[in-house]
């Protein structure tokens, strides 16, 4: 799984495997255990999550092969 | 339709100049230049997922040459470590008319400031920093073109 801008600095890593995790809503719950920190930004306003490069709205299950992201509120331009 | 995403300084105008040659049939080009605002020694550094963030922008693209007809666009983005006064962003449009390229390069950079995965964090001249988060002005300047 990937994270991207604030969400990464928070969790001090960008990209981890994480295995075990049948749901995006799992996968939360999991990250929530190990990493507090993370598990609250996860959670915060306008953090979106993406499976395998689509963004995605409420729970999805996953495959072993799933890449989940994990996107704060964009800042371009 | 042209997105690149790039990790050193750019030329806008030398760009711009290559966009609009060769378009006798064009009658009108148009273009944003987005420049890293801040003290001297200031700095931005954007992060992106690079073959994610380009499929986005290629679908802003693509969505704004079907709303204004254009005959062509580009947006070339910076991401990493980018110097006060260095261009972030240059978004160059060709259409038949004028209203239509200019419309075009604000709805565009209106999508890329909240709509393209892209996250900035700005770090002062002293060594502080912060992530930037989006506004309600660029919510708003989102809203006007759902009307």
């Amino acid at each position: 799984m990937l994270l991207f801008g604030r969400l990464a600095e928070t969790a001090g890593w960008r990209e981890k495997e994480v295995t075990a995790s049948a749901s995006l809503a799992d996968l939360k719950a999991h990250l929530t255990q190990v990493w507090p920190e993370l598990g609250a930004a996860l959670n915060g306003r306008g953090v979106q999550a993406a499976v395998d490069k689509v963004v995605v709205a409420g729970d999805l299950s996953l495959t072993p092969d799933s890449e989940v992201a994990f996107l704060p509120p964009m800042s371009g331009g | 339709m042209r997105a690149s995403l790039v990790t050193a300084p750019f030329d806008p105008g030398a760009a711009l100049s290559a966009f609009a040659a060769d378009r006798s049939r064009t009658g009108a080009v148009a273009s944003f230049v987005g420049i890293a605002r801040g003290d001297p020694g200031s700095r931005l550094e954007l992060d992106a997922w690079p073959e994610f963030t380009l499929g986005r922008i290629e679908a802003l693209i693509d969505d704004a040459r079907r709303r204004f007809g254009l005959d062509d666009v580009a947006v070339i983005h910076r991401i990493g470590r980018i110097e006060a006064g260095e261009a972030i962003v240059l978004v160059m449009t060709a259409a038949a008319h004028r209203r239509a390229a200019l419309e075009a390069c604000a709805y565009l950079m209106d999508h890329l400031k909240s709509r393209a995965p892209l996250w900035k964090k700005e770090y002062a001249a002293d060594g502080t920093s912060r992530w930037v988060e989006p506004t309600a002005e660029d919510e708003r300047g989102l809203d006007r073109w759902d009307a």
